[in-house]
């Protein structure tokens, strides 16, 4: 191995990406654009869903429960209407995610001590989000209905409670349940697989599409110095990119860090070497620089988007899924950085995922070492 | 001939790809500080068999060894001893004139001021002074041509292989690069270049002509000039020239025809006796030819000569 030859290799490599407009992009604008997007963008949190409402009554009591709809954060009363198809319409057109119909002898029944029935309409395209609104419509209801019951007690004397028995709830480590403190850690790990997908997957491929290999091979530069000539400038990229993503997460979307420096970036170090590797051995077997970016594509960013944890709860999906995400370096990043950023786990207990990540980064490193030769066959 | 005189030796060198032969049978030596050249058509094998000697091809069967060492065995070990330059050309086009000597000389562990000596020297020899800050890709074709020389000689290598590296380049620049080559040849170093133009092929000491994978002469030009042209050369000019052509194969006493530019070469026993039959016979098919001389064989005479004749034939129509 001769430093001289593997800087020479990085040098040039450098140039080639400060030359490259598109490269630079990648490098410097994708991981702050991908930040903003998921940090702004993304947002799991059901709030202000618009309701029309069709109160057929209009009595005091059926404004009563409106009241209590409105005074929910998740629920914005965005009209009230005075015809089926009206709610029909709005559901249609997505103006509104439900409807609550209040029947005409709401006030009646309720005075008359019989039980009613209050129709919610919902937009179920979106199933969770259907769920949740079901779950919170029913909460407003229930609310209001224990309401009723405590005052028809009180006015016949009795004493009671609110209710018999609550349930005290703290959130750790997200507080105020944002959305956005459980996506945007994850991002960085999106953002690594970018860079792995689509710079790394192009170096090998680019020089074979060029003809640039055939001379860089005729020279006595070994196999070993192309590949680490090559991928030291992405890794130092791909270092500079976390800290970029970690600085933004944390300075401008307020994201907790609660855990060391020193794990995210070794955590980060090892998922780069994996992606890097990955990228490397892709771009070796693939040749061509189209054929590179898309399976680099489907074997690194689309398993890091949707199987990684990132987004979706791994413990949510199917059993088979579950499994094959055990076979994704990402979902071990990820499920480090969560832990970094929100819990502040020690070092020492991330080992279930850091020992994964190293012995990914092992294999891929080894695998991408033996596919690149010196020949043109 | 003494060992440590030959640069190149190949001992029937074959190259395969599946079940097409690229390469058949190659041998041959080729002695230092000789400007050696490989002729021949596109696809005859001379890229595949100048791949194997910078050992980029592993070789189906056979040896070859350049500067004494075997290229299947100790490719790296050639390496640090030639310089190549591809067919393509394949210096990286987004680097400056520079940054592409700096980029070779670190590949060749030039370093130091040894590095600023030979970059100063292949700027010179290239003829590229003033140009360092240049983006490679802006440049013409030839200037590129003698850059990716200057590139592939930095370490001084006593043997270069050079892969039809006047391709697309104008006859001036074309002129200039053999005048390099000659010089480099001069100073010791060995020059194995493939070409299919028959005018360069006269700036070789020596050339292999290749047809099919297979040598179908060696020698000096003047020799493969004399020696593979059976009897005599007549250039006939007549209108119109397909069917000259087509009426001279049949003819009596002509042993080849072929199409040169606008007129026909046949070669015949005897010149000065055949051009008068020639004549009345043309003129018996109802054509009236033109001038009908005796004409000095040119290499690609010679080499038509020996692709339609002989064993390279016998390859040609199995």
């Amino acid at each position: 191995m001769s430093l001289t030859r593997l800087i020479a290799i990085a040098r040039k490599e450098v140039l080639h990406i400060v030359r490259d407009a598109r490269s630079l992009g990648i490098v410097i604008v994708m991981p702050v654009t991908l930040m903003l997007l998921f940090g702004y963008g993304v947002n799991l949190d059901l709030k202000g869903m618009p309701v029309y409402v069709y109160d057929q009554e209009g009595s005091q009591q059926s404004q009563d429960l409106l009241k209590h709809f409105q005074s929910s954060q998740y629920f914005h009363v965005a009209r009230v209407v005075d015809s089926y198809s009206a709610v029909s319409r709005a559901l249609d057109d997505g103006s509104a995610r439900m409807a609550i119909v209040i029947p005409w002898n709401f006030s009646l029944q309720l005075g008359a001590g019989r039980p009613v029935t209050v129709q919610a309409l919902v937009d179920a395209t979106d199933d969770n989000t259907a769920n949740v609104l079901i779950g919170y419509a029913q909460a407003v209801v229930q609310g209001y209905s224990s309401q009723i019951q405590l005052d028809w007690l009180r006015q016949r004397g009795i004493a009671a409670e609110t209710s018999p028995v609550s349930v005290q709830t703290r959130t750790w480590y997200n507080e105020n349940l944002e959305s956005s403190v459980f996506i945007i850690p994850g991002v960085l790990a999106l953002v690594m697989s970018v860079i792995g997908a689509f710079l790394t997957s192009l170096t090998i491929a680019r020089e074979w599409e060029r003809g640039t290999m055939e001379q860089l091979i005729s020279t006595p530069v070994t196999a070993m110095e192309i590949m680490l000539g090559k991928l030291a400038p992405y890794f130092v990229i791909g270092m500079f990119d976390v800290a970029v993503c970690a600085f933004i997460a944390i300075a401008w979307f307020k994201v907790p860090f609660r855990g060391s420096f020193a794990a995210l970036t070794f955590s980060s170090a090892l998922f780069l070497v994996v992606v890097l590797a990955l990228g490397f051995y892709i771009s070796v077997i693939a040749k061509n620089q189209f054929t590179a970016s898309q399976i680099a594509l489907l074997v690194n960013f689309l398993p890091a988007f949707l199987l990684s944890g990132f987004l979706f709860a791994i413990e949510q999906m199917p059993v088979a899924l579950q499994w094959i995400t055990r076979i994704l370096p990402a979902r071990y990043y990820v499920s480090v950085l969560k832990k970094i950023f929100l819990k502040g786990t020690p070092t020492a207990m991330l080992s279930a995922d850091l020992v994964p990540l190293a012995v990914f980064a092992a294999l891929l490193a080894i695998v991408a070492t033996r596919s690149f030769h010196k020949r043109l066959e | 001939m003494h060992a440590t005189e030959t640069s190149v030796v190949m001992e029937n060198l074959v190259k395969r790809f599946g079940s097409f032969v690229a390469v058949d049978r190659l041998n041959l030596s080729v002695r230092k500080g000789e400007v050696f050249g490989f002729l021949g058509p596109n696809g005859a094998g001379k890229s595949t068999t100048i791949r194997m000697l910078c050992g980029l091809l592993r070789p189906t069967s056979g040896r070859a060894s350049v500067a004494g060492y075997d290229v299947a065995r100790d490719p790296e070990a050639v390496r640090q001893n030639i310089g190549y330059m591809s067919q393509k050309f394949s210096l990286y086009n987004d680097l400056k004139v520079i940054e592409n000597l700096r980029l070779f000389a670190g590949l060749y562990s030039v370093t130091g001021k040894l590095a600023g000596e030979r970059i100063a020297w292949a700027l010179e020899m290239a003829d590229l002074n003033g140009r360092e800050q240049r983006i490679t890709g802006t440049l013409p074709g030839g200037w590129k041509q003698r850059l990716a020389l200057g590139c592939a000689v930095l370490h001084r290598p006593p043997i270069i292989f050079l892969d039809e590296p006047t391709s697309g380049v104008d006859p001036i620049s074309r002129r200039r690069f053999w005048d390099l080559i000659h010089q480099m040849a001069e100073q010791g170093v060995t020059v194995f270049v493939t070409t299919h133009y028959m005018e360069e092929a006269e700036y070789c000491n020596r050339l292999a002509l290749i047809f099919r994978g297979r040598i179908v002469a060696l020698g000096t030009p003047s020799e493969l000039k004399r020696n593979s042209m059976k009897g005599e050369l007549l250039l006939v000019e007549c209108e119109p020239l397909g069917r000259a052509l087509e009426a001279l194969q049949s003819a009596p006493g002509v042993m080849d025809v072929a199409v040169f530019g606008n007129a026909l070469h046949l070669s015949v026993e005897d010149a000065a006796s055949s051009a008068p039959r020639i004549d009345a016979f043309l003129r018996q098919c109802g054509l009236t030819p033109g001038k009908i001389e005796k004409i000095r064989p040119t290499l690609e005479d010679a080499f038509v000569s020996l692709t339609t004749t002989g064993p390279a034939a016998e390859a040609r129509t199995q």
